[in-house]
């Protein structure tokens, strides 16, 4: 490490280091967040959900969104993995299917940024752990 | 840089890594590895979050679950569960003493929320060994602003305009403080941290240093630009080895970064810090025994005046402040007087840490807005009182403070009304006590620690405070006449009177409030002998009910003293001038049949 030289630097480094603990600021309010967990049980991975999840933590950190992403484990719809659970602040939890980068790009775009609803929810009433 | 989804934060505080935290962070990082997810779920190691009765403590983020007394044979069930498939472990969860349901997030525990924490700002959310972690919390950029942007006095001001009075125990106004030993001129002056924390169960100075190293430093090294000094020293007691070891990290990162050190941020402001070490003697906490022990002389009080601002360290202008006031200047800086003022009480502003022990249900350390009541500590963020007994009083400001009784449950808590109470806020320790307590012990008790901490020099506190202990071990042994009582009072306001340094001025504070709250008590003691509490063992007597006595033998066979005798099948009874009351046959007898009076 080399030394900070002035304010300027100073600033710039907490800028940097910032984010790395943003996630554990965020935890303090979580409900006040979009929160996404991608499933991650062998038939996720198998799908693709890393990549996913990636480019989902990715892409949003990129637009400037605020959200928690996490994995969670088998969801129980092996057929439309990779799957997603998505919670938008005050509103009900929707799990959408065959999210890949593409559909994760729609849901930012539509769901996310305009609260609409793209194709690909699987329309099963169920409450999570959290919820019951 | 690597991004991380998931936190897991395991506690790291002297507490919890009593009880095997290190492994159980060693397992979480195995068993990470093994499911491949290393570089996605960061596990570190924090300061006390606080609640160390309850510990070892495991958080994770970002569902903010709070896991109790974890093993670290736990940490498998917590990485399949909660980490691969996103369920919580349930048993692991702290379960709400007072409503018994199981509260899954930290947010959720009573505990909590009515917390603020300034000066624990950090304490359980940073890893203190990792600079970078306190540089993204906003670390060094109150620093970076004085010294940048700011001339001493406009800083200095706003420590003033704050209303941050010392957390040390006197309460005196901190940037006032500043101020003074700005003003002596001197072609050398230093900045003290007093580390000390000689209080008996007060252990909030060491948490900060554990949790959250930099934020003193970076505290002291606004103070001595605000003073005109460029060195720093940490007197801290040598048994706190976790402490010194994270200070150590700290310092030499920040010497690493350039945040301690010559011409820092290309600022010209040049300031480091040294550790000094004491033995920790309680006296050693007073600020002139203090500076006596960094001499390297005899850890003795001096009067005052001089004070350390005008005469400290060899001779020159010494800023002494207690861990907790300096934690708390960067946030002040940051945020502003305004903000920091509009937290607590018309006189004392801001927040205190608190060490609560004692009878009630959680114990830990807690930091409370000035003006809480005890009512709100003891019963909501506390959890009421432990097996359902009754609350008798709260012993706060350690062996310099007092009682409080239960018409000051509702009292907003601050440094006047504490005083006005007849007790203070001292460094924060707060002892619950309930019915069972006796407090003529409660005050020997204290009496007892400030004897044995006394550093002899001057004699109403080594002579009077041996005699006061005398008074007070006659009473409790059964021996004490109604004059005592007048002794007690009078032989205390000597001591107050005419000692020489703050502990001997307090050391009576224990009795007197005792005497004033609860003079029924004493009065029982000398007048009937009874200890209203049955604390007091010499004034109590154990008996056999002949009536109830079946003659089992069980109390026979177990008194450890052979006290007891009696026939098989018809009642015992006990030689009065044997028993040592130790209690065993009234634990063993099934039918109810010893009685103690
Ligand atoms: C007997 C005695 C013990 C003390 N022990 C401590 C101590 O352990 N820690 C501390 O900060 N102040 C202690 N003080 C108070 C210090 O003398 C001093 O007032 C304080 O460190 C100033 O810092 P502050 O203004 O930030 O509170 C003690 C005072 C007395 C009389
Ligand atoms: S009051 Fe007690 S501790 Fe203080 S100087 Fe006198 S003898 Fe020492
Ligand atoms: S244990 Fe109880 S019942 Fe048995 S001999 Fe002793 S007093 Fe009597
Ligand atoms: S109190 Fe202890 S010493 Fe006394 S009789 Fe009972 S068991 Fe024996
Ligand atoms: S030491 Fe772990 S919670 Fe206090
Ligand atoms: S010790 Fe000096 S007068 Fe008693």
């Amino acid at each position: 490490m080399n030394k900070i030289k002035s304010l300027a630097d100073l600033k710039k480094l907490q800028s940097e280091v910032q984010s790395k603990i943003k996630l554990r600021e965020n935890g303090d309010n979580p409900e006040n967040l979009i929160q996404i967990k991608v499933s991650m049980a062998t038939c996720g991975i198998a799908s693709g959900a890393k990549d996913t999840m990636n480019y989902l933590i990715e892409e949003l950190d990129h637009q400037g969104i605020d959200a928690i992403i996490t994995q969670t484990g088998c969801m129980g719809y092996c057929y439309a993995e990779p799957t997603i659970i998505l919670t938008i602040p005050g509103q009900n939890p929707v799990v959408y299917g065959y999210v890949n980068k593409t559909k994760a790009l729609e849901i930012i775009e539509k769901h996310i940024k305009l609260n609409e609803m793209v194709d690909g929810i699987i329309p099963v009433a169920y409450s999570t752990i959290d919820n019951k | 840089m690597v991004e991380y989804n998931m936190h897991i934060l395991v506690c790291g505080g002297t507490g919890c890594k009593a009880s095997q935290s290190e492994l159980i962070k060693a397992n979480f990082t195995d068993k990470l590895n093994e499911y491949g997810l290393a570089d996605e779920i960061q596990v570190v190691s924090t300061g006390c979050f606080g609640f160390c009765e309850k510990g070892p403590i495991v958080k994770i983020l970002p569902d903010n679950t709070f896991y109790t007394q974890v093993t670290p044979e736990d940490v498998a069930e917590i990485v399949d569960e909660h980490i691969i498939k996103g369920r919580k472990v349930e048993r692991l969860l702290f379960i709400d003493p007072e409503t018994k349901e199981t509260v899954g997030d930290s947010k959720g525990m009573e505990f909590y929320k009515k917390q603020i924490r300034i000066a624990l700002r950090n304490c359980g959310f940073i890893n203190p060994e990792n600079i970078e972690e306190y540089i993204g919390r906003d670390g060094y950029a109150a620093l970076g602003t004085c010294i940048s942007e700011k001339t001493p006095d406009e800083v200095i001001k706003t420590v003033k305009d704050s209303g941050l009075r010392g957390r040390g125990g006197g309460g005196f106004p901190t940037g006032l403080k500043w101020e003074l030993t700005r003003k002596s001129v001197s072609d050398q002056k230093y900045v003290v941290c007093n580390a000390d924390e000689g209080d008996p169960g007060a252990f909030m100075d060491r948490s900060i240093l554990e949790g959250d190293p930099h934020s003193v430093l970076e505290a002291m090294a606004i103070c001595g630009y605000c003073i005109g000094a460029d060195k720093g020293l940490v007197y801290i007691r040598a048994e706190y080895p976790l402490a010194i070891e994270r200070l150590k990290i700290a310092i030499d990162q920040a010497r690493e970064y350039g945040l301690l050190g010559d011409d820092i941020l290309g600022t010209g402001f040049n300031f480091d810090v040294e550790i000094r070490y004491g033995a920790g003697a309680f006296v050693c906490g007073e600020e002139t025994a203090l500076i006596h022990s960094m001499e390297g002389k005899r850890g003795e009080p001096t009067v005052k005046p001089p004070f350390p601002a005008e005469k400290g360290y060899n001779g020159k202008p010494t800023n002494v402040n207690n861990v907790e006031t300096f934690a708390n200047i960067p946030v002040i800086i940051n945020k502003g007087a305004e903000w920091f003022a509009s937290i607590g009480t018309e006189k004392s502003k801001g927040t205190k840490v608190f060490a609560l022990a004692g009878k009630i249900n959680n114990v830990g350390l807690i930091e409370v807005p000035m003006g809480i009541t005890l009512r709100e500590i003891i019963y909501d963020i506390g959890g009421g009182i432990k097996d359902g007994r009754e609350f008798k009083a709260v012993q706060t400001g350690g062996p310099s403070g007092g009682c409080l009784t239960k018409s000051f449950l509702d009292t907003p808590i601050d440094y006047d009304n504490l005083v006005a109470a007849g007790s203070m806020m001292g460094s924060g320790g707060m002892i619950v006590l309930d019915d069972s307590d006796c407090m003529v012990a409660i005050a020997k008790f204290y009496l007892e620690f400030t004897l044995d901490e006394s550093c002899g020099k001057c004699t109403p506190c080594r002579i009077g405070n041996k005699r006061l202990h005398e008074i007070l071990e006659k009473i409790t042994n059964g021996n004490g006449e109604l004059e005592d009582l007048n002794r007690l009072r009078m032989l205390s306001n000597v001591i107050k009177d005419t000692s020489l340094c703050g502990l001997g001025q307090t050391s009576p504070n224990p009795v007197l409030s005792t005497l004033d709250n609860f003079y029924d008590e004493y009065l029982a003691h000398v007048t009937t002998h009874k200890c209203l509490a049955g604390q007091c063992k010499a004034l109590m007597h154990y008996s056999i009910d002949a009536e109830r006595c079946t003659g089992c033998t069980l109390c026979f066979r177990n008194c450890p003293v052979g006290a007891i005798s009696g026939e098989k099948r018809s009642p015992h009874y006990i030689d009065q001038s044997i028993c040592i009351k130790c209690g065993v046959c009234i634990g063993k007898c099934k039918f109810d049949a010893v009685l103690i009076a």
